[in-house]
């Protein structure tokens, strides 16, 4: 499997992605630059003493060259110490470490189902393409991109929450305490994540497929007398598989943006949660502790999916 | 005589595409309703009707009331400039930046572009609406804030699309033909390279309009949007969830606004990218 070639690529691939993580730490730290007035200040609240300004003049080394607070910000945020909520004080590390999974959760699950779902139905859209099956999966995933995912959270809790009671209305539960329960809580939210994403997923891998099923290839194909089943699920979803890992990877991104309202709508304790409140109250340090590790992840699974491509297709090298 | 061929084709295109006619007179009829507001909602938006609060349609209020008696109706009119604003806004940042910053990179090629890129990949790596929320979260909070910060996140989608287009034209044997005649970069950026990158410009924008509309829509019912007693169609969505429980149906008609501008925008730019594509022979 790793070949020297592999493992050049490999290495290439990392190169790559140093400059754009530095590039995104710059963007995190900048935030700070952002802010109108004196910084210090600001941050510090109405009827803030003279102490808690200087306080907080200090944790961000304010008088010293930008350059020289952000590599000592970066120095600390590699080390995940992105120091503490102005709010409560609680380090911004903990906070996260308690989020995070809550929101891992309910991502993962959407995009299983924005993948299970939204592969079948590309599949099936594909396979007479004009025709009634693709219109109407056609005009479903137009109807899925544009509706804003928290108005379906909304809905979601109306009916099946609040009138049949099938599922908790707010609220998640670690899935280390209880898997089940975990699971309850989290399909609601999943489910009007994914809506967009089963709209983009078959969308896509609609129109792949049709182009690929278009191919002098699969004409020949066709005339060897293989069936138009074998024909789209073994050579169809093989050619269609790299620009589906491109959907995936970007979906992942959108899906980590959107679950940031849905939370909202569930009240779940997750990154959303923390990142809305400390912007409604300035805590910077939670909302940068948050931007740096979601783009953390972000870039990781840009990463994994490069590496995958090579795997998928041998030509990429 | 261009403009008259302008209108032709759009007329005739839009004859045969009924998808994008009906998308582009919802649109109309939405931005004259929004600039027409004040006359057409029949309450001022903060008119409390204290007797008759999260009330269901009636005579006097179309769309009934909201928890503090107000007419949904009044606010749902003026709600529509809210939304419109706000993606208009954003939408219009995005390309201020997007724009020059995209055909400097594609056209310049080189170390320049090589640093520019990697910036749009880094932006680009960033959950679109977390770092809308940041930038919020360091601006203040509030609608224009707020959907400048939306901006500032589009912006490397645009940068990225007139990159690409820049970097195709600056090879063209015109281009180098302009450049033999002693025309400057500015010159041959505005008369040959800007040129190209409309079409796709054009689809692009329409597309992260609905795009800005949901973003509005988001932040203003997180509360780092549009701040009360305003209205957008976000933030009475907040409000309706808050009262969910006693009257659920308050989130039905702000919901269906945005999903169906929403649909209206992402139709209207599809169809624009078939009917401006210039391999499309059917056009």
């Amino acid at each position: 499997m790793l070949t020297a070639s592999r493992l050049r690529v490999v290495r290439r691939r990392l190169l790559q992605a140093l400059p754009v993580l530095v590039l995104a730490t710059f963007v995190v730290f900048g935030l700070l630059k952002l802010m109108p007035g004196d910084i210090a200040i600001t941050l510090a609240g109405e009827n803030a003493t003279e102490a808690r300004i200087h306080e907080i003049r200090e944790l961000y080394g304010l008088n010293r060259p930008f350059l020289v607070q952000y590599g000592s910000w970066l120095l600390n945020a590699v080390q995940f110490d992105l120091s503490k909520s102005l709010a409560n004080g609680e380090p911004v590390a903990q906070s996260i470490a308690r989020a995070f999974p809550n929101t891992l959760l309910i991502v993962v699950l959407a995009m299983g189902v924005a993948l299970g779902l939204g592969i079948p139905l590309g599949m099936l859209a594909a396979s007479r393409p004009d025709g009634l099956r693709d219109r109407v999966v056609t005009s479903v995933a137009s109807l899925g991109i544009a509706v804003p995912s928290f108005w379906l959270a909304m809905l979601l809790v109306a009916w099946f929450a609040l009138d049949r009671g099938w599922f908790p209305a707010t609220g998640a539960v670690p899935l280390k305490d209880s898997i089940p329960k975990a699971l309850h809580h989290a399909i609601l939210p999943a489910l009007a994540l994914a809506a967009g994403g089963v709209a983009e997923v078959s969308r896509q891998l609609r129109s792949s497929l049709v182009e690929i099923l278009a191919s002098p290839q699969v004409r020949t194909l066709r005339a060897k007398g293989l069936s138009a089943n074998v024909i789209l699920w073994k050579h169809g979803l093989k050619n269609a598989s790299v620009n589906l890992l491109t959907v995936a990877t970007l979906l992942f991104n959108r899906l980590l943006a959107a679950t940031v309202v849905v939370e909202a709508v569930f009240a779940i304790p997750g990154m959303g949660n923390l990142i809305v409140n400390a912007a409604l109250t300035r805590d910077l340090p939670v909302v940068q502790g948050v931007v740096f590790v979601m783009v953390l992840v972000v870039i990781s699974v840009n990463l994994a999916a490069d590496l995958l491509y090579t795997v998928l297709d041998p030509r990429i090298a | 005589m261009m403009a008259r061929n302008l209108i032709t084709a759009t007329l005739a295109w839009l004859r045969k595409d009924v998808r994008a006619a009906l998308s582009l007179g919802f649109l109309l009829a939405l931005v004259l309703l929004a600039a027409t507001a004040p006359l057409i909602a029949p309450y001022p938006i903060t008119t409390q009707d204290i007797d008759n609060t999260l009330a269901g349609p009636s005579a006097a209020h179309l769309l009934g009331t909201d928890d503090l008696g107000r007419d949904v109706f009044s606010r749902m009119v003026h709600g529509a400039a809210a939304t419109l604003y706000a993606s208009a806004l954003a939408v219009g940042i995005a390309v201020l930046l997007g724009l020059p910053v995209g055909l400097l990179a594609g056209y310049s090629g080189g170390w320049v572009d090589d640093s520019i890129s990697r910036f749009i990949d880094a932006l680009l790596s960033f959950p679109s609406i977390v770092l809308a929320i940041a930038v919020t979260g360091a601006l203040g909070i509030g609608l224009t804030n707020g959907m400048v910060a939306v901006g500032i996140v589009f912006s490397p989608q645009l940068a990225r699309l007139v990159r690409a287009r820049a970097l195709v034209v600056r090879q063209e044997l015109y281009v180098d033909a302009s450049r033999c005649f002693g025309a400057s970069t500015a010159r041959i950026l505005w008369r040959h390279v800007l040129p190209n990158t409309v079409q796709p410009v054009i689809v692009q924008v329409t597309l992260l309009l609905a795009a800005a509309l949901l973003a509005e829509a988001s932040l203003s019912f997180l509360g780092l949007g549009i701040q009360p007693p305003n209205p957008s169609w976000g933030s009475m969505l907040a409000r309706a969830y808050q009262n969910m429980e006693l009257a659920p149906e308050q989130m039905y008609a702000p919901g269906l606004a945005i999903l169906l501008t929403a649909l209206a925008f992402n139709t209207l730019g599809e169809s624009l990218r078939v009917a401006l594509d210039p391999t499309n022979k059917q056009r």
